[in-house]
This record gives structure tokens, sequence and C-alpha cells, in this order.
């Protein structure tokens, strides 16, 4: 007598609860999707803004007169990089000349996950400064790599970098000075400063390697002939919130 | 309303007798990650006392509307929305304190406070007193927080208030110890934080049984686990 009573007041039941279940996932779907919507531009704004800021911190401002943010050149995926999508190269120019180059480069091998860096390299090769953009170290122990972080307010680690090139620093001292290197590391977090040289390491390689193809690009055909909207993938910024 | 009472019991409940991180033990992820510094552990409270305070108000206005067998799916769907808005909303309007909360804001989402003080409080209590007692939470979140953060940076490193600079430009941190501190590693890294919070725990629990045994015919000890966490 119960049972063909229950069923269906079961069932409604269900029906009901899952349609106020599904009214507050439509509510709160319609919130962040306005939210998103509403602040999108200024995100982007502040991104652009963001980018800048960092790419001043690694070129100087006297080697370019161009709209850098808008003279760039695709670099598909490299392991070299240690990228696994296209990235950006933004191309310095000064009097329509090639004077240097800025990039992404990924330390795969990070104490925990990846660290993001943007690196500038003048044509000669070397290298006029290395930023990290997103990185996952330890607070504290392995985050001195962003000199924000890094308590050496006067030399911050990232600066050791500053002037070197693959012709005045032999292969084998792209390493921390505990392992026969050239670079300083902070006492129990050697894996962070180990992962960023090695990237930028190779990232020098990459650059001297693609020379003809990043640095002897002209003017016209990089702006017009580059496969990328102008708008491409951005330094910096870019996976930050992922 | 709100009786000054009701008020008063609210506020010593979040900041004393229920903290979040000495009575509760919640939140533990975050607050061993972040608390390498006094500065970190302030901030992550700050966004949390913001995002608890959102997400209890919303959850007490709605709940005469959310059935009881869907609470917590409903709930996570509030939270989860709610601190997703709060991230774009401070991203697009407050960027400048975006880049120092920013990274803070994620981590509330593995947090099971918020989750906590939702079904345990503002689940059954109007909107203005959930509103307190997320504040408060937070409040006693932000206490505990600081001291561990700014005992682990100490011992870890002679340092106080590091990374300060980043939230105001003017001030620079603090080197209390002498400079040629060789520092203590173990403070900086997860198991410090554990050692460090054990610490705190049993020194709590020391102050309130010396109270205790001061007034001899006082009420039994209070429970260590509260309503219902």
């Amino acid at each position: 007598m119960t049972l063909p009573q229950k069923t269906p007041s079961a069932a409604r039941m269900a029906v009901r609860t899952a349609l106020i279940l599904l009214i507050f996932v439509v509510a709160f779907t319609s919130l962040l999707a306005a939210a998103f919507l509403s602040t999108r531009t200024a995100i982007e704004a502040a991104a652009a803004e963001e980018k800048m800021k960092l790419i001043a911190e690694v070129l100087p401002r006297e080697l370019y007169d161009n709209d850098l943010l808008n003279d760039h050149l695709p670099l598909p995926p490299s392991t070299a990089l240690g990228t696994d999508e296209a990235t950006t190269a933004y191309l310095a120019r000064k009097a329509g000349q090639t004077s240097a180059l800025v990039f992404e480069a990924v330390a795969p091998d990070g104490y925990s996950g990846k660290i993001r860096l943007l690196i500038a390299v003048a044509a000669d090769g070397t290298l006029l400064g290395v930023r990290v953009t997103q990185h996952k170290e330890t607070p504290g122990l392995g985050d001195y790599i962003d000199p924000r972080k890094d308590k050496n307010k006067e030399h911050p680690w990232i600066r050791q970098f500053d002037g070197l090139s693959l012709a005045t620093v032999a292969d084998r001292e792209w390493r921390v000075r505990k392992d026969k290197g050239r670079f300083d590391s902070v006492a129990g977090a050697t894996v962070t400063p180990r992962a960023v040289i090695k990237a930028v390491h190779k990232a020098l390689h990459y650059v001297a390697e693609n020379r003809q193809q990043l640095l002897h690009v002209k003017v016209a055909s990089a702006t017009h002939e580059s496969p990328l909207p102008p708008r491409g993938g951005g330094v910096g910024g870019r996976g930050k919130r992922s | 309303m709100i009786s000054r009472e009701e008020f008063r019991q609210i506020g010593a409940n979040g900041i004393w007798h229920q903290n979040t991180s000495l009575v509760q033990i919640l939140g533990l992820c975050p607050l061993l990650a972040v608390t390498t510094n006094l500065v970190n552990g302030v901030m992550l409270s700050l966004a949390t006392i913001v995002v608890m305070a959102i997400a209890n108000v919303a959850v007490a206005s709605l709940r005469n509307l959310i059935p009881h067998e869907i609470r917590i799916p409903v709930f996570i769907l509030i939270v989860a929305a709610l601190v997703t808005v709060v991230d774009l909303l401070f991203n697009a309007q407050l960027h400048e304190l975006y880049l120092v909360l920013g990274i803070f804001i994620p981590l509330i989402v593995t947090n099971c406070i918020v989750l906590a003080r939702v079904e345990a409080f503002a689940n059954k209590n109007p909107p203005l007193q959930a509103a307190f007692d997320g504040v408060f939470m937070g409040v006693g979140m932000l206490w505990t927080l600081a001291l561990l953060g700014g005992l682990r940076e100490l011992i870890g490193g002679g340092t106080l208030l590091a990374g300060i600079d980043m939230v105001f430009p003017a001030l620079q941190p603090l080197q209390l110890l002498p400079a040629d501190y060789p520092g203590f590693l173990l403070a900086m890294l997860p198991p410090g934080a554990f050692i460090l919070l054990g610490c705190l725990i049993s020194w709590k629990n020391w102050l309130e049984a010396r109270a205790a045994a001061r007034r001899p015919k006082s009420q039994p000890p209070l429970l260590a686990l509260g309503d219902g966490v």
C-alpha cells in the first residue's frame, strides 16, 4: 500500500531538488559570466600595461624606438625554450635596425613546477636582462629568483645574468657554484636557480642557432607577413590565471 | 538585529574559543604554504576575511531556499562563484592591490574554513550575524597566521616584515637578528610550520588549563570542537 504512494513522491522530490540545483547553477553561472564580461577590458588593459612594465625591466628604453608590443615575431613551440605552445618574440628596433629581442622561455624543472622567464638578448648575443614572470617556488626560500622577493636589494640574484653571453661564459660555467659553475645560489635552495640557469643557457643557444630568422627580419616583412594576427599571445601575463 | 551579547560571543568565538587555526585546525594547506613570513600570513587572512564575510552573507540570505539534501553542492557553488567574482573584481578595479593579494585569493578555494563556517553558522543564522561570524573567524585566523608567520620568519631568516615593501613601498623589512645569522631552514619548510603550530596550540591549551585551575568551581572546560565542525 505504502510503496506505490511513496514512489511518485520520491520522484517528485528528486525532480524538485534537481530543479532547485539547476536554478542555483544558472544563477551563479550568470553571475560569473557577468563579472567576467564586465571586467574583461579592464583586466586586459592592466595586463598589457604590466607586460610593458616587465619588458622595460629587461630592455633599456634607449635601445628601441618602435612600437614594441605590435612589432613581434611568432615563435613555434620549442624544446630549447621549454615552451609547449607558440609564444611571441618582441623585436626592439632602433632606426629600423633590430637591436634586441625579448622573448619568453620556460624552465620546466623548478622545485614546484614551471618557471616562466622573460629574456632580453641584444643583437650581438649579450643578455640584457632576465626576469621571472611566473613561478611556484617556495615562498621565502626559492622565490629569490624574483628580484622583488630577493632580500639582496642591491644585487638581486637574477641580475647575475646581465651582460653575459655564450662568447664570454663557457658552456660548463652555466651552473651554480655548488656544481662548479659561476652562479651564486642560496644554501638550501639550489634546485630553483639550477632550473633558471639551465633555461637561460638553452635560450641563448636557441637564439644563436636561429640568428638569421630572429634578428635579421626586415621591418616590413615582420609586420606584414607575420603568420599570427597582430595581437598574439603575450609575455608576462600569459597563463597567469590558469 | 544583533544584541550586544550575541556580538560579543561571535567575536570571542572567532578570535579565541573557536579559532580556525588553533581549535578547529582548519585550512592547514594554505596556512602551511603561505606563512613563511608575517606579511604573507596577514595578506592571506585579509583575503579570507573578505571572501568569508561575503560567502556567509550570501548563504545566510539564501538559507531558506536551499534544500537540506543538496546544501553542500550549493554551498560549494556559491563559494566558488563568489571567490572567482572577487578575484575578477579585484583584478579589474584594484589592480595594485591585486598584484599583492591576488595570488592568495585562489588559495582560499582550497580552504575548508569557508565551507565549514557556511555549513556550521551561516546556514542557521541571519545575514548580519553571519557577516560578523565571517569577519571574526578571519580576524582569529589573522592574528594566528601573523604570529606563526612572524615566528617562522624570525627563526628562519632573522627578519620581520619581509615583503612589506610590496604593500607599502616606503617601508623596509626589519633585520632583527644579526646580519650573519645563518638562518634555520626547518622553520621555513612545512614541517617547521607544523612544529610551530603545535607549540601555539599547546600554548593556548596551557593558558586555558591555567585559567580553569584558578577558578575551581567553574563550568567544565569547553570542548575543543564546537558547533558541529
